[in-house]
């Protein structure tokens, strides 16, 4: 990125459009279509993690700057955050639990 | 909606406070217009983009959240002092719990310690600002007008009464109708992005910023503190910005996250917030140990005591403090397998701490100790902190929580942990860090009354608390019958509450007394202090350091000064112009425009909302078009300030 700092961010349009056309895809999924509603999540899902990729490349600038080791660090602690955080909640909300539906 | 809505109405203690803040605002009107002060205001202090004077700002606003929560505080105690009391009714009492709650962990302890880290950081590795200063404004007024917005409900709409921690389903639109929770969710929402950016902003000013030679096993322990709780905020607050998203989402355009009705799931709001709450009542310690770390080592003048190990525990409590959330609600019947093992993971948890109080003790032992108001406050840290800890295991065996949970033991508690920790560490760093902010020195009398009567007071209010626990009075009751037998120990009680008072106003005494005729600090080295903050002058010049330093180890400074009596020659400083950030108005008014927003959304105005929404994106507009490269400071001003000094 160090060459084109001053230039129009490309880049970063380019990820924004990106972003924006897979969110309204998303929208898209979940309410105009008859998919059976676990085909939906998975592809939600799916779509939130090319999302969430596209993000860490064009705006996170990933593969940039000598502090490799850090940006590791930060997404293996980032990754061991969401696994707690999603399955860590499924756990404690459906074990032992009566829901009503 | 009616004006005698939109007011709160009915309430003697309401119409005080109203006529206490229309006097306020026009005696502030008044001075700065009488002085002329209104552009110094602006220029030097709305749009400052430097890290001590925001600094400052957050101080100043964290005291007067503690008071404000303090006098919360009192009036709970003045009803609960007497059974059958009459002075507040329940919907009052609730209502003060939950502002006294969320004000103190969220507008008090947070502020604070940001306030203290964005004085202290910069300044102990060596750097001239923090990575991005203006976000660090931004950082700044956003959690200010998050704040304020959080504040006006109790003259305008009617302060939210469901507790701190806000539960499903009783947070809900049925059960809490009107402004008041949703001002509970806007005001955290808003001074959340603050939090959000702050903890960005010290990682990246860390890892990137500190000055050359200075690895991170050189780092004072302050620094390591930040660095380590800056993480948990970047990974704890988006939890709660989410969960706090969607509540909004459930009352104002009625989906179905956590209500009752339409399937949705209240207990899951309880999940996500603790989540979140648990890694906040760590970032809340984890600056504390810090500062107690720097404070401890400088007054038993000696280096720290186990600094790999201090460090490694550090790294340990923030891995384990996300896997401990669920024992908050053990009572709300998950089965054993998850009880059980939340349960052990808690108790884990003491094992770091526990380390920690060891390294203190241990840097003690054989000291010189200088006993300053600042090292009595750390003193008094460790034991009060162990009892808290202690009773933390206690309450962390899943099966005796059902006992303790929801009582005044658990009151007790938290306000062990917290008081002990954060707040005894913030007067601390007060006092240490007093002089590097003002250039003058606390007056040490003033500080050592405010010590014993803080310090006492909270023995005598907290600990009749954990036996008020055992007889059964449970948390969060406005009165109770005279026959229950908790009298004696809630007259006592309030006593210890009323102390505290006492030593929170010989506090405000100090700082008024040292601004006029406190001991100057003319060295840069009052206390004869080890890390780089104490290389410069008090108050520390806009620019920080003249001449970037050069750091050959642990406790940078204390081996400059020790190199400085063995004879060593220094070079003559040679100055270049120092490349400093241009101040910026627009934080303050893009926080404004979020406050517009917020309120609108209270009070479901959604224009107003709409207007205030337009306003913060044309403000990220205009900032994305901005090429300001700032200024430089010429060499002329660089010496004229250094020379002052010798
Ligand atoms: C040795 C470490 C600690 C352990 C084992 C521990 C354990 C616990 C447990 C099990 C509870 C829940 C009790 C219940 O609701 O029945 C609790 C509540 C609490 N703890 Fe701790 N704790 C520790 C340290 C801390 C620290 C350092 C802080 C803050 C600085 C803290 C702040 C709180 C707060 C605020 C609550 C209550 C929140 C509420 O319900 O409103 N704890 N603790
Ligand atoms: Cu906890």
């Amino acid at each position: 990125m160090a060459q084109n700092e001053k230039g129009f961010p490309w880049k970063h349009v380019f990820g924004f459009l990106l972003s924006i056309i897979l969110t309204l895809l998303a929208v898209w999924i979940t309410f105009s279509t008859d998919l059976p509603t676990n085909t939906i999540i998975t592809l939600i899902v799916v779509l939130a993690f090319c999302q969430a990729f596209i993000q860490l490349l064009l705006f996170m600038h990933m593969k940039e700057g000598e502090s490799g080791s850090w940006q590791a660090t930060m997404i293996y602690y980032g990754i061991y955050i969401a696994i707690v955080i999603v399955a860590g909640s499924i756990w404690v909300m459906s074990l032992g639990h009566q829901h009503h539906y | 909606m009616k004006w005698d809505e939109f007011f709160v109405t009915g309430e003697p203690l309401i119409y005080m406070a109203d006529a206490a803040i229309v006097l306020t605002i026009i005696g502030i009107v008044f001075v700065l217009t009488y002085f002329k002060k209104w552009k110094w205001l602006w220029k030097e202090w709305l749009t400052t983009v430097d890290h001590k004077k925001i600094g400052i700002m957050y101080i100043i606003s964290a005291v007067l959240m503690l008071f404000r929560g303090g006098v919360d505080a009192l009036l709970m105690r003045a009803q609960l002092t007497v059974p059958n009391n009459t002075f507040l009714d329940s919907q009052h009492y609730n209502e003060i719990f939950t502002t006294h709650g969320t004000i103190m962990i969220l507008f008090m302890a947070m502020p604070f310690i940001f306030g203290i880290m964005n004085i202290a950081v910069p300044l102990q590795i060596g750097a001239r600002d923090v990575a991005f200063p203006y976000l660090n404004a931004l950082s700044f007024w956003t959690f200010f007008f998050g704040a304020l917005l959080f504040n006006i409900s109790f003259v305008i709409g009617g302060s939210p009464d469901a507790g701190w921690t806000a539960y499903m389903p009783l947070a809900g639109n049925e059960l809490s109708p009107g402004p008041g929770q949703n001002y509970y969710l806007l005001g955290l929402q808003i001074s959340g992005i603050g939090s959000l950016i702050s903890g960005i902003n010290f990682i990246v000013t860390i890892l990137k910023m500190r000055a050359p030679g200075m690895t991170l096993m050189r780092m004072p322990m302050f620094t390591w503190a930040t660095l380590i709780t800056s993480i948990l905020v970047v990974f704890a607050f988006p939890v709660l910005t989410v969960a706090l998203a969607l509540m909004t989402l459930d009352r104002i355009f009625g989906t179905h996250f956590f209500t009752l009705s339409g399937d949705g799931v209240p207990m899951h709001w309880a999940n996500l917030f603790w989540i979140w709450g648990h890694p906040e009542v760590y970032i809340a310690i984890l600056p504390a140990f810090g500062v107690f770390s720097e404070v401890v080592s400088t007054f038993a003048r000696k280096r720290l005591f186990g600094y790999t190990a201090m460090v490694w525990s550090m790294v340990a409590i923030s891995v384990l403090s996300m896997l401990v959330w669920v024992h908050h609600f053990f009572t709300m019947g998950s089965g054993a397998p998850v009880n059980a093992f939340f349960s052990v993971s808690t108790m884990a948890i003491a094992i770091p701490t526990g380390v920690k109080i060891f390294n203190w003790l241990f840097t003690l032992y054989k000291g010189r100790i200088k006993f300053t108001s600042a090292m009595l406050w750390s003193l008094a840290f460790i034991p009060t902190f162990v009892i808290g800890g202690v009773t933390g295991v206690m309450l962390s065996m899943a099966a005796a929580d059902y006992q303790y949970h929801n009582t005044y033991f658990l009151v007790a508690h938290f306000h062990n942990t917290l008081i002990c920790g954060t707040v005894f560490a913030v007067f601390a760093a007060l006092h240490y860090w007093y002089p590097k902010m003002f250039g003058v020195i606390l007056n040490e009398k003033l500080g050592k009354i405010t010590f014993w009567f803080f310090v006492l007071g909270f023995n005598v209010c907290f600990l009749p608390q954990y036996v008020l626990g055992f007889m059964g009075m449970p948390r969060r009751i406005y009165t109770y019958p005279a026959d229950a037998g908790w009298t004696e120990l809630n007259v006592i009680s309030t006593i210890g509450a009323v102390m505290m008072g006492i030593g929170f106003i010989f506090l405000c005494i100090n700082v008024v007394y040292t601004y006029f005729k406190g001991e100057r600090d003319l060295t840069g080295d009052p206390w004869d202090g080890r890390t780089l903050e104490w290389s410069i002058p008090s108050p520390a010049p806009h620019y920080n350091f003249a001449v970037t330093p050069q750091v050959k180890g642990l406790d940078a400074w204390w081996m400059m000064k020790k190199e400085r009596k063995e004879g060593k020659e220094e070079e003559k400083p040679e100055y270049k112009p120092i490349h400093m950030p241009s101040n910026s108005g627009r934080p303050f008014i893009m926080s404004i425009f979020f406050f517009i927003a917020g309120f609108g959304l209270v009070f479901e105005w959604m224009p107003v909302a709409i207007i205030g929404l337009i306003g913060v994106i044309i403000c990220m507009i205009l900032r994305s078009f901005e090429y300001d490269d700032g200024y430089y400071v010429p060499v002329e001003e660089i010496k004229q300030t250094e020379a002052g000094r010798e």
